[in-house]
């Protein structure tokens, strides 16, 4: 599959990472040998052959259903994001986090 | 040209855990904000989510309820997307190997004005776990919005359907049948204000009898019955009148507004791959296997299907009082236990379904406050059988007893609505009416049938309610030579 300096930029977006013109070129060079070597991998014969989704072959260990978390929010909200005012404020109000107005 | 609509809906059921998916937190809802809200629910870098177990076994109580497939391994997948109340940056979901598979539900669809009632059977497509999303709250600080994260990681199982219903009518029938067995079998406490069951709904339209879907717009988050009736109507004619006027109608999202009874599209619809699924590789596949689901299954209650062929077998009731009965759990244990304490099942049936039903309907209570227990209902219902009051005078205790004035013996006693069954004092009242009414009892004679009713009519009165209409009959019927 080839891929294109737009593919890059609507990936980088996706992902929130900021990319610029230059970097694009550089990525989309990387990308493209990774995805060459997925197609070189996809010309394996893997007819009966499961999926593997992880590397290795154990399966989930499962919690029981008891609480044992307690009430952290004061450590918690002592290492919160600052509010970005230039003061070390913490942007945390009334135990909520605070974060720039979400608008629907 | 005649339109056809066509609706899948997917409800995100809040399983009924003690803790959240992936941690030890608590789910105990109203919680002051962030106090629930562990390293894991607000994804401090290094920890590392471990699975409930009661959640998979809400899952697998699931899958049997609808005789779905379950899957021997599923795998848990990472959904991306940013929103300030997802602070990991995606959401733990599973997406090609869901928990639960393809399944069924057969639902009731009531009848409306000429329509008669029906049945249908609607297909589950999947149903798989995921975690919640914590909740934004807007308006506390100026310019800004407050996350709560109390909320994030509590279980969700989002049930997926097939496109098979064809009216807002199956699709609120759908959504009620779900409703009541997710906590019939105790995975949900169904509290739609709380959001622990809400629905999507998937709505398109197409000219009758072609078989291609038409572009769907999704009705996200209706959280009352009602809402969703509104929202598919107002869609359904929308779409309609849309593509008439030669529109086109664009995959969206739409949020209904309860004010307005409009729905409006809220954003374009993100390309199901801008999601990047991927395998989330801090949760090991899940494996169910035969003895888990078989240790499971010994903790399922009777299912409302099975509930209701028993009682039409062992009770004798109609498919229509049986299914009507088994619509709620409530309802059903209400009926066996007033026939446990001794009423017969048939008059339980109509009472249950009749007189309770409607009083708390119009009082907005549940089974659980009646102020008529079983016991009391099949006392009063053992004094109808015994022939110690009668019908209507049992509807006037039952009054009185809902009203708390006390138990049924000693209201018939206060009221004194016992019954007169005694045949010498009836006679002496029928021969008093048959006196006082010589034109009536000509009449009669003449044949006009009516002036019978009418002269039972005057022999109750005269006995104030109290005679038994049975023997009334039966005894003016000899006097009359009848």
């Amino acid at each position: 599959m080839a891929l294109s300096t737009d593919d890059i930029k609507k990936i980088a977006h996706l992902a929130r990472i900021e990319v610029s013109g230059d970097e694009a070129q550089a990525t989309l060079a990387k990308l493209t040998g990774i995805m060459g070597l997925i197609e070189q991998m996809q010309a394996v014969d893997t007819q009966g052959i499961a999926p593997m989704s992880h590397s290795q072959d154990v399966v989930q260990r499962l919690r029981d259903d008891v609480v044992n978390k307690t009430n952290q929010r004061e450590a918690f909200q002592q290492i919160a994001p600052v509010l970005g005012n230039g003061s070390a404020e913490r942007a945390v109000d009334h135990g909520l986090y605070l974060v720039p107005k979400v608008i629907e | 040209m005649e339109w056809e609509v066509v609706i899948g809906l997917e409800t995100h059921a809040q399983l009924q855990t003690k803790t959240k998916i992936f941690s030890g937190a608590s789910t105990a809802f109203g919680a002051e904000p962030n106090t629930q809200a562990c390293e894991v629910s607000i994804a401090l870098p290094g920890v590392l989510p471990v699975l409930n177990k009661e959640a998979v076994h809400c899952a697998i109580k699931f899958g049997l309820a609808v005789d779905a497939e379950i899957a021997p391994r599923s795998v848990f997948a990472r959904k991306n997307y940013f929103y300030p109340d997802l602070p990991k940056g995606y959401q733990i979901s599973q997406y090609e190997l869901p928990v639960v598979g393809k399944g069924a539900i057969t639902i009731q669809v009531p009848a409306v004005g000429k329509n008669p009632a029906y049945e249908k059977v609607v297909n589950i497509t999947r149903a798989h776990l995921e975690e919640d999303a914590g909740k934004s709250v807007h308006g506390a600080v100026e310019g800004m919005s407050g996350i709560d994260l109390n909320r994030a990681g509590t279980p969700l199982l989002e049930i997926v359907t097939e496109p098979d219903m064809r009216s807002a009518a199956e699709a609120v029938a759908y959504a009620k049948k779900l409703h009541e067995l997710v906590q019939w079998i105790g995975i949900c406490d169904g509290n739609m204000q709380e959001g622990s069951f809400r629905c999507d709904v998937n709505v398109s339209v197409r000219p009758k009898g072609s078989d291609k879907l038409g572009t769907r717009r999704e009705i996200k988050n209706l959280n009352s019955f009602r809402f969703m009736q509104q929202a598919i109507e107002y869609e359904t004619r929308w779409q309609i009148e849309t593509l008439e006027d030669g529109g086109v109608i664009h995959q969206a999202t739409v949020l209904f507004n309860p004010d307005t009874g409009e729905t409006r599209a809220m954003r374009s619809k993100e390309e199901a791959n801008d999601y990047r699924y991927f395998p989330d590789p801090d949760l090991l596949p899940l494996e169910i296997t035969e003895a888990d689901k078989a240790q499971v299954q010994l903790l399922m209650p009777e299912l409302p299907s099975a509930m209701k062929t028993r009682f039409e077998t062992q009770y004798g009731l109609t498919n229509y009082d049986a299914a009507t009965l088994t619509a709620s759990r409530d309802l059903a244990d209400y009926f066996v236990a007033t026939v446990n304490a001794g009423a017969e099942a048939k008059p339980a049936a109509n009472w249950a379904m009749g007189a309770i039903a409607a009083k708390l309907n119009a009082e907005e209570k549940s089974l659980a406050d009646s102020p008529v227990s079983a016991v009391q209902l099949a006392s009063l219902l053992k004094r109808i059988a015994d022939s110690t009051i009668s019908n209507n005078a049992a509807k006037q205790v039952f009054e009185a007893m809902w009203n708390g004035e006390g138990e049924v013996d000693a209201i018939i006693e206060a009221k004194g609505l016992k019954q007169v069954s005694d045949t010498g004092a009836i006679e002496a009242i029928i021969d008093d009416v048959l006196a006082a009414n010589q034109a009536m009892v000509e009449e009669f004679k003449a044949g006009k049938e009516k002036a019978f009713n009418a002269l039972v009519g005057q022999a109750m009165k005269a006995s104030r309610g109290k005679a038994n209409p049975a023997q009334v009959n039966e005894i003016l019927k000899a006097k009359l030579g009848a």
